[in-house]
């Protein structure tokens, strides 16, 4: 996903050398700590939950309206066309995949009840719920999976996103119009059974399943109305919620949705989505009481919030890494030296302590924490270890071995696209660069679509700012960027048997193996110092005391559907 | 006689509108990077289509003509970033609500700031008139996306008595503080310019003439010094419309306005070729029309023009 942004999970946030104490994953309102001035007083019942675990209606508000900032107005809602942050957040409203998640985002069954996976992992087959139906109440078949699942994967519906779904056979050939896309491994066996077949084992597919790219499509509206399919009065969705009303740039308005199969259980009846692109008018906005959730916070207020707002503030990790890229086809960058010397002389902790400030961790692997089963310790490079004196001591030694010191100072030029944070931290990096190996580096900061045309061509760059979040939790999210054949290698990494292992990885299996095939790969990846990983992103909004059900998550992914609102 | 000089008007600035549409046409397109380039890279045959839907793989001499063709038939496009939208949807839901924003300023501007202008000119040099031009003056020098917050903390936050933003169908209590933060430079200017045009006025001969009347002080200055007294404002106003509607870009990100504004800035951002060029040609039509109005109403104030 495109972003700078951020979320995250409980366990995690302990690991981590977050600066205060969160109010944290669940905010609790009540803690009010002495000395610190609270904004706003909230009165707020006690939690009480019904035997089967549901709020108790006596806390409940009685309007069950929530408001929600959401960055940039989305491209559109269409689940197949956008690849933006706040288009997924509505997306995630409205539609509903083969496999639904939690408040946690563990999976758990969506439209799909129930799945079966063949002993080598490449053939699922799903039993789909019979009262699955459309928001429109038609009933939701195979034949509307196979029809989606399609749309996507043909080259002429112009899918940004398309790329989530090539594990199934025969979907790369279809998207490069080899192949008709009838030729696509998914097909319907019956009315509520369907079947998908993979090239190799994807570990990670259910997962990618909850994408909006694996999200339905209703066949007759998007035949009906084409592009503008995602418009309101032309979305037919399956999700808990309806598109009520979209105005731009201005809000869009979701209200229940009948027809869900788990109506019942939803609490919010009303939910606004603001595009607020301008954080420190969001902020405003949410202290007036005009929005329940931010998007994000302000990076310049962090004194004034963590000093007012602190128990509304939460911050959690989000499944991203923040790191410069070192474009190794130039000279002096193709000399591996002088990457591991500029990697090891970034002081992370001064960039997150001083720069960053909100709890952002810093990292030595690129594959950020939170996949299950991926070994961090056997990815972690030997100097990770290290006090920053020793790294920066063995830095000035490489620095000498290629030729540069005191008397050849390198000049190095860092590339970043216009934005004050990363300005900031390019400032910063360049400095440590400058006091520890003399380095004379010059910043340019670019428009970000010249910045991004620059990087691809990797004609011009020398040290590039960069930031990847993932769009599944699994490493091949990370390590697939720096393929010498992938696209996306802006630091033109080429290493033989990096590609092998991972091509290697791709048909294993078993879990296990699999996971230690990636960790060589990553640890062999990284000791050849393409990219040097800076800090993990953590998400961080505001959120008011009375909305609860929600959960922290690597994901920031928050489902409307089961939160609630408390009197207040 | 009229209706001739406002067929002449229009027919010159065909040629205008001409040369703008294509040197935006072609410096958008010389600008690094294109539409659907994103973080993320696309498959080649996807990118492939989506330059074809959008006829972007065709030489830039043939995309220009067909840009032609299409605007001589009304039609702007469809939008790149906003693929659900036509840029023809996009400026039509956008422009009424900057039109409706940009001329309430725009009349705040006019309503405070001549009759501020006048009493200035008419106390010259007095405390009352260093006064009031002081405070023009920060009303000028303060930009806007420092009043709009301030407005907002003290407004919305601390006082609680208006929405922090918002547009909800032009309701008045969200429109106060936005037109209110639009037009504090504007009434600035206006005020500058009534005064110093004012002073001049008071010194010339007819002026002295209707003094020596007899007339009251106010019959002199509203009846007879005022109007020739606001032809600066008037020539002002024909930038001042255009730019106030167009330009209040900073104003709807404040605000969260569904104005148009942003279009200009954002799609140039995002290379949304056909939103920028739309926007573009609007604001040129635009600012041909308001100068057009500003030279009508010359006519009206000052006796010796006619068309």
């Amino acid at each position: 996903m495109i972003v700078f942004r951020v979320a995250g999970a409980c366990r995690a946030l302990a690991l981590s050398s977050v600066v205060f104490v969160l109010a944290a994953c669940g905010a609790n309102p009540s803690s009010d700590e002495a000395g610190v001035p609270a904004a706003q007083r909230w009165n707020i019942p006690e939690l009480r939950f019904t035997a089967d675990g549901r709020p108790h209606p006596d806390i409940l508000a009685e309007r069950q309206v929530l408001h929600r900032g959401n960055g940039s107005q989305p491209q559109g809602l269409d689940p197949h066309l956008t690849e933006g942050v706040p288009d997924s957040n509505v997306q995630r409203e409205l539609f509903e995949g083969l496999v639904g998640a939690g408040p946690d985002v563990s999976l758990q069954p969506g439209v799909a009840q129930r799945w079966d996976i063949n002993e080598d992992g490449t053939r699922y087959v799903f039993h789909l719920r019979r009262d699955a139906k459309w928001s429109n109440g038609e009933p939701m078949t195979s034949a509307d999976w196979v029809y989606s699942f399609r749309r996507v994967l043909d080259p002429a519906t112009g899918s940004k996103y398309a790329m989530i779904l090539s594990p199934i056979v025969n979907a790369r050939q279809i998207m490069a119009s080899e192949l008709p896309k009838e030729e696509l491994g998914v097909a319907a066996l019956d009315d509520y059974t369907l079947e998908i077949r993979l090239n190799a084992p994807a570990p990670y597919f259910l997962e990618l399943l909850t994408h909006n790219t694996a999200y339905p499509v209703h066949r007759a509206s998007v035949e009906k109305h084409g592009d503008a399919y995602g418009r309101a009065g032309n979305l037919v969705g399956n999700g808990a919620y309806v598109l009520d009303e979209l105005v731009m740039q201005s809000h869009i308005r979701l209200v229940r949705n009948p027809h869900f199969y788990d109506n019942a259980n939803t609490i919010i009846d009303e939910v606004y989505f603001y595009p607020i692109e301008d954080q420190a008018a969001e902020l405003k906005r949410y202290r007036a009481n005009e929005l329940d959730m931010t998007y994000e916070v302000p990076n310049a207020q962090f004194d004034w919030i963590a000093a007012n707002l602190k128990e509304e503030l939460v911050v959690a990790p989000y499944f991203g890494t923040y790191y410069f890229g070192f474009n190794t086809s130039r000279p002096p960058l193709d000399d591996a030296r002088v990457r591991e010397a500029l990697t090891l002389a970034i002081d992370r902790d001064i960039i997150t302590d001083k720069l960053t400030r909100f709890g952002e961790i810093p990292t030595y692997s690129f594959t950020p924490p939170g996949v299950p089963g991926y070994d961090y310790d056997a990815v972690r490079p030997e100097w990770a270890d290290w006090t920053q004196a020793q790294r920066n001591e063995r830095a000035r030694q490489l620095m000498a071995e290629a030729g540069y010191g005191a008397d050849n100072p390198l000049p190095l030029e860092i590339r970043y696209n216009t934005h004050q944070n990363h300005k900031k931290i390019s400032l910063g990096i360049a400095s440590m660069w400058k006091k520890e190996l003399g380095v004379r580096a010059t910043l340019i900061n670019e428009e970000f679509r010249v910045f991004l045309a620059n990087r691809r061509q990797r004609t011009l760059t020398q040290v590039i700012r960069m930031g990847w979040i993932g769009d599944y939790l699994d490493p091949t999210n990370y390590l697939d960027l720096n393929h010498s054949q992938n696209a996306q290698n802006d630091v033109a990494y080429d290493n033989p048997r990096y590609d092998a292992l991972l091509e290697e990885a791709a048909l294993i299996a078993d879990p296990v193996l699999r996971m230690q095939t990636l960790q060589e790969a990553e640890r062999m990846m990284l000791a050849d110092y393409p990219i040097a990983p800076i800090y993990t992103y953590v998400s961080k909004r505001l959120v008011k005391p009375y909305v609860r059900g929600w959960q922290s998550n690597a994901s920031d992914h928050h489902r409307t559907r089961y939160m609630y609102i408390l009197k207040h | 006689m009229l209706a001739r000089y406002l067929f002449q008007r229009l027919l010159a600035a065909i040629p205008t509108l001409f040369i703008l549409l294509t040197l935006a046409f072609f410096m958008i397109r010389l600008a690094p990077g294109g539409p659907f380039d994103g973080d993320k890279a696309l498959p080649a045959e996807i990118q492939a289509n989506l330059d074809a839907k959008y006829h972007l793989d065709e030489p830039l001499p043939k995309q220009y003509l067909r840009y032609l063709g299409m605007i001589l038939k009304g039609d702007l496009g469809p939008s790149f970033q906003y693929r659900e939208y036509t840029v023809g949807e996009l400026i039509g839901q956008g422009f009424p609500i900057s039109l409706k924003l940009g001329m309430s300023a725009l009349a705040l501007a006019l309503l405070l700031g001549i009759p501020i202008g006048s009493i200035a000119a008419w106390r010259q040099n007095t405390r009352t008139d260093y006064l009031l031009m002081g405070a023009a003056m920060t009303g000028i020098a303060i930009p806007n996306f420092v009043l709009a917050p301030l407005l907002v903390l003290f407004f919305a936050i601390y006082m609680g008595w208006l929405p922090a933003g918002g547009w909800n169908d032009g309701a008045l209590p969200n429109m106060i503080l936005p037109v209110v933060a639009l037009a504090l430079p504007y009434m600035a200017y206006v005020a500058r310019l009534t005064r110093g045009s004012m002073v001049e006025t008071l010194r010339s001969d007819y002026i002295r003439t209707a003094r020596a009347k007899g007339l009251p002080e106010w019959k002199v200055l509203a009846k007879h010094a005022l109007k020739p007294a606001l032809l600066p404002v008037v020539s002002y106003l024909g930038p001042a419309a255009a730019a106030i509607i167009t330009g209040s870009v900073v104003i709807e990100q404040i605000f969260g306005l569904p104005g148009m504004g942003r279009y200009f800035v954002q799609g140039a951002l995002n290379r949304d070729y056909t939103l920028v060029m739309g926007v573009v040609i609007f604001i040129g039509v635009l600012i041909v029309v308001f100068n057009l109005i500003v030279d009508l109403l010359y006519a009206l104030l000052d006796p010796r023009i006619r068309y």
